[in-house]
């Protein structure tokens, strides 16, 4: 990811910044300009609750590039307590441990780096919850 | 009086047993964990660093504190394994946790004393009345050279202190600093691991130097070994504190709950804060901690801390040290610990 797209998620990416529709309720995540569902236009900042459950999950085997050395991992869709669902890695687990319903939590990890000398970009990945 | 307002405490959950590290290299397993009375550490796993777990540990501080991040006014973080050699630590953490715009930022080095020099300035400043809240982590993902002695200690963990003077759960009741110029342990500009002077970081070097800031900081405050109910001094391995100790005169009970090397291995900067924060999870109102660290080249920082009636009511809003050491383990072969330190020489295509 380029630099100034990478520096311009880390609101959402560090500390799960989502935009709350001051008209309708609605959560947004990441943010958006405009509500699809009452077309307001004022948002409240709001941080996503960092617990949810996994909804469901695969497991990358054949990972690109830059993911190799991690394979086999799981990805998976995650329903954090807010309501709000996300595509996250799932860190720290067997896959074969992985369950539907699960309980995780968000932790700070490295996401990916340019190579050796290029930049670390962070963000969150969900772990099972003991 | 000012003093620790949250504390909290980041292990990561991978563990490989020095025997398997020996049998690698064709050494004498209980000569290190008898010798050294060390029996595991733990080790990163690849999407961890410094930056990660220091986010984690201070979150778990946050927990206790229950402050707005954004009244922290400075946020310190010392470690020998920064993740670049120029870009601050810092500036992420304080993002992570929203302490931005308004913070003053720094990292420090200084061996395994990094931690505790980030936790004095940061006390410094809210005794000076500068900032409400100031920040003190100790971090490291410390890294051995293959088969070296440092390679059966060299550990991963962190610890973050919040200071402040509201709510003080202990208070800094005096400080004292003892240092030298004393070249026990190095690593050069663009060298992957470190050197040390062998049997010199011993008697010179981590003894003298951590006797050197208890007497003085006894003196200081006009205490004795026994007003202690527990005492941390670093840890590199098992015996140097438990033989410091005797030396000095302090009891192994004393020592008991700080004591995290022997399952943990050495955690360099975070060392001696875990081992902070492992006592701190079962402190009672009252007691009295004497802690002291020792980094090479060297030198030792001395705190003696008292804990306040605030203490019982935040040990359970965060996960404590003792269970980020002792549950939730994975065991690690030698060979996924290379990969996971990347001591494999790999091709250089992505
Ligand atoms: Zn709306």
């Amino acid at each position: 990811m380029a630099i100034p797209n990478y520096w311009r998620s880390i609101p959402q990416r560090y500390r799960y910044e989502a935009a709350k529709c001051t008209g309708c309720g609605k959560i947004f995540f990441p943010p958006r300009i405009v509500c699809d569902e009452c077309a307001s236009r004022s948002f409240e900042t709001i941080n996503l609750s960092r617990y949810g459950k996994i909804v469901t999950f695969t497991v990358i085997r054949i990972a690109p590039s830059q993911f190799v050395d991690q394979a086999p991992y799981p990805i998976g869709i995650v329903e954090l307590n807010d309501g709000i669902k996300i595509c996250t890695q799932i860190a720290d687990c067997n896959p074969d441990d992985l369950k539907i319903g699960m309980p995780v939590r968000l932790e700070f990890r490295k996401i990916s780096q340019d190579g050796t000398p290029g930049i670390i970009q962070y963000g969150y990945k969900a772990v099972p919850v003991k | 009086m000012a003093g620790i307002v949250g504390y909290g405490a980041y292990i990561p959950r991978n563990r490989i047993r020095v025997a398997d590290i020996a049998k690698t290299w064709g050494a004498d397993a209980p000569s290190y964990e008898r010798g050294l009375l060390l029996k595991e550490k733990s080790v990163p796993s690849p999407d961890q660093d410094t930056i990660t777990m220091s986010v984690e540990a201070l979150r778990n501080a946050l927990q206790r504190a229950k402050i707005d991040a954004q009244k922290i006014g400075a946020l310190y973080i010392g470690s020998e394994s920064h993740p670049y050699a120029v870009k601050p630590s810092g500036t992420v953490v304080a993002e992570a946790i929203n302490a931005i715009p308004d913070c003053h930022c720094a990292d420090y080095e200084f061996a395994c004393k990094a931690g505790s020099e980030s936790m004095f300035v940061a006390l410094s400043l809210v005794e000076a009345g500068q900032v409400e809240y100031a920040v003190g982590i100790g971090a490291d993902t410390s890294q051995g050279a293959p088969g070296d002695a440092l390679e059966y200690s060299a550990a991963a963990g962190a610890a973050a202190f919040i200071m402040g003077k509201t709510n003080v759960l202990a208070e800094a009741v005096v400080t004292y600093s003892y240092m030298s110029d004393t070249p026990d342990f190095w690593r050069r500009e663009h060298e992957f691991y470190p050197r040390h002077a062998g049997r010199f970081t011993g008697e010179p070097a981590y003894f003298s130097h951590t006797i050197g800031a208890t007497k003085g900081i006894l003196e200081k405050a006009g205490m004795k070994v026994s007003d202690f109910k527990h005492v941390v001094f670093h840890q590199p391995n098992g015996k140097f504190p438990l033989r410091v100790g005797k030396m000095l005169g302090f009891t192994p009970e004393q020592l008991e709950v700080g004591l995290l090397t022997p399952t943990l291995g050495n955690t360099y900067s975070a060392a001696s804060p875990l081992g902070l924060t492992a006592v701190l999870d079962i402190a009672e109102p009252g007691d009295q901690i004497l802690m002291v660290s020792y980094g090479s080249g060297a030198g030792s920082d001395a705190f003696i801390w008292k804990v306040t009636d605030k203490i019982t009511a935040v040990q359970n809003a965060a996960v404590k040290t003792r269970t980020l050491l002792d549950e939730n383990k994975v065991y690690i072969d030698y060979g996924t610990y290379a990969k996971y330190r990347g001591k494999i020489r790999m091709n250089d295509n992505n």
